[in-house]
């Protein structure tokens, strides 16, 4: 039974975790909107001048727009291939019957617990012998692997709840196989494809380990790397604010997926770990 | 459901055992072919990386130097485990991981109850969580280093702290890590301490209150105790994720102010210095450091990894 008075006591209670949650990334977006020569000098929340310069400045360095690029070609490509090998691999543990699969979502595991650093080395040194170094398959690669667990789980978590046998109850009321896969089957899968996208995306796009070590120029650097690299648009000038506009263009495709696909996200994040 | 537990084991003693093996061997095959992309693409990250890695820890190398390779069997690991520096990296790990995580279940525990118990805004809320999720852990990272930077910060001049230098001292640095750090994933913990909340039986805390149970003794006595298994698999994960913590020590310090962590010791010995041979040997520690983790939750705390899977049937209870 809830009283008027703790009503209100939960709404405050959301009120501060919306707080919480918004107020770094409000701050980013004050300091994107300040003038480079108010750090240091001018000590604040809100920018005393806004402008829009930092954003010119950042879409006029070819680190950034390149890193821009880089960034979401190889996050795309990696994020296709891994959720449709991933969506092999669940298929098969959902459907199949086969020895080893204890085994592989067990690896997976293992994978997802694994120290990336401890590979950076021997990987820096394989790609420099193969010609992978500062590509995009370079990256592509290593994203792919690392994203693979959790969309093998959220996929075959996902799996597991859908009721294949329709699949036959159509082909019984005249369907063909394929009719059956892609009229039936496929519906019902795709959220769950479609929410392992999403996850894997995030990976790919929040790496910053693989992007510093196994890249070295324009051709591959990741946003993320290129940020942490960048030291402004002259020498005379304090890198803060463009930094910060840089952070806010990326930061605008994760909040609108994240507004947009609220639930999904939440249910597949949930879904391959505690089952509800 | 059906599908997979209908399926013939093999070697079935039935009668059409024949054609049922053929059907098994043929299932079998599509299996492991299906499988085959995503496990060959693993292995060749992880396995050929790590047995390099293993193999390299033996030799004094380095890239700058390449002819000087030589064995020197153990050497590396004598060298990095006698070093001061390696162990002081090893304090500045536990004591984030172990803060973040502490911390983190209890944030995470209290927005899982508002998600849980709120009837307004509950969607707004839920979204706004996941927000900090989604952000770029490196970006987080600057946010919160310029929030308490001297040049740029509002933080000392909100508090009234004058001129105090965060970023000059081990553990106010490390306060100003751990915080981008909490931020940046507690909501991860909460939306497995929702989802565990949700397994809680609500019948349970209701009868509880008609015995007269006080709001902390439901909690303590029922819903903490009905929701182990996903405390335990939040633990774990958060656990060896904050062990591995790279991005935000790279951007707030560089692991100045003696805040270096195994990661960054890891990546400055192998990549920075390319003293490959010394690095990858710190890299098999830091990796052997997360084979013991795991073991010890795996083992010692019981985890249902099965229910971190999502094997666990519906109809145990």
């Amino acid at each position: 039974m809830e009283t008027a008075r703790s009503k209100w006591l939960w709404a405050l209670a959301s009120l501060l975790i919306l707080v919480w949650t918004v107020f770094p990334i409000l701050w980013i977006v004050m300091l994107s909107f300040k003038q480079p020569g108010e750090i240091g000098n001018q000590k604040g929340f809100l920018p005393h001048h806004w402008t829009w310069d930092n954003y010119r400045t950042v879409f006029k360095t070819d680190l950034f727009t390149a890193a821009l690029v880089n960034s979401i070609g190889i996050s795309l490509i990696a994020t296709v291939i891994g959720v449709v090998f991933a969506t092999l691999v669940a298929y098969a543990i959902a459907r199949l019957e086969f020895p080893g699969k204890k085994a592989i979502l067990s690896f997976a595991l293992a994978i997802a617990m694994f120290p990336v650093v401890s590979l950076v080395g021997p990987l820096f040194d394989l790609w420099r012998d193969v010609g992978l170094y500062d590509t995009w398959p370079g990256l592509i690669i290593p994203y792919i692997s690392f994203a693979l667990p959790l969309a093998i789980w959220t996929l075959s978590a996902f799996f597991r709840e859908i009721p294949w046998e329709m699949e036959q109850a159509a082909q019984v009321d005249g369907a063909t196989t394929w009719q059956a896969f892609r009229k039936v089957i496929v519906p019902l899968a795709a959220p769950g494809v479609f929410t392992a996208a999403i996850l894997t995306f995030f990976f790919c796009w929040n790496d910053f380990v693989f992007g510093i070590s196994l890249t070295s120029s324009d051709r591959a650097r990741v946003v993320p790397a290129a940020l942490a690299f960048f030291t402004g648009a002259s020498e005379f000038q304090q890198p803060t604010t463009a930094i910060c506009a840089a952070a806010v263009v990326v930061t605008v495709p994760i909040v609108v997926i994240v507004l947009a696909f609220q639930r999904r996200i939440v249910a597949g994040l949930t879904s391959g770990a505690v089952k509800g | 459901m059906t599908a997979v537990h209908t399926a013939p084991a093999a070697g079935t003693p039935a009668a059409p055992a024949a054609e049922i093996s053929d059907r098994g061997r043929a299932e079998r095959r599509l299996g492991l072919l299906l499988s085959a992309p995503a496990v060959i693409v693993m292995l060749v990250v992880t396995a050929y990386p790590l047995v390099n890695a293993l193999y390299l820890s033996l030799f004094s190398y380095r890239i700058t130097a390449p002819d000087d390779r030589r064995f020197v069997g153990l050497a590396n690991y004598g060298t990095a485990l006698s070093d001061p520096l390696f162990w002081q990296d090893v304090l500045t790990t536990f004591v984030i991981t172990f803060v973040t995580v502490a911390v983190e279940l209890v944030i995470g525990f209290a927005l899982a109850m508002v998600m849980h118990r709120a009837v307004f805004a509950r969607r707004t809320v839920r979204t706004a969580i996941l927000l900090p999720y989604g952000i770029v852990t490196v970006i987080s990272a600057f946010a919160w280093k310029y929030a308490f930077d001297l040049q740029s910060g509002f933080v000392n001049s909100w508090f009234g702290l004058g001129d105090y230098a965060w970023f000059s001292g081990r553990w106010s640095s490390m306060t100003v890590i751990v915080l981008s750090e909490i931020w940046k994933t507690t909501p991860f913990v909460s939306l497995l301490l929702l989802a565990g909340l949700a397994q809680v039986p609500g019948d349970l805390g209701e009868a509880a209150t008609v015995d007269g149970a006080t709001a902390w003794q439901r909690l303590r006595r029922v819903t903490i105790p009905n929701m182990k298994a996903a405390i335990l698999v939040a633990v774990l994960f958060r656990t060896l994720d904050a062990w591995r913590i790279f991005d935000n020590v790279f951007v707030m310090t560089s692991g100045q102010q003696k805040t270096e962590t195994l990661s960054f010791l890891t990546y400055r010995q192998t990549i920075t210095r390319t003293a490959i041979g010394l690095g990858d040997a710190v890299g098999v520690l830091l990796f052997l450091s997360v084979v013991l983790i795991a073991v010890v939750f795996i083992k010692g705390f019981r985890v249902d990894l099965a229910q971190a899977r999502g094997e666990r049937g519906g109809g145990e209870k």
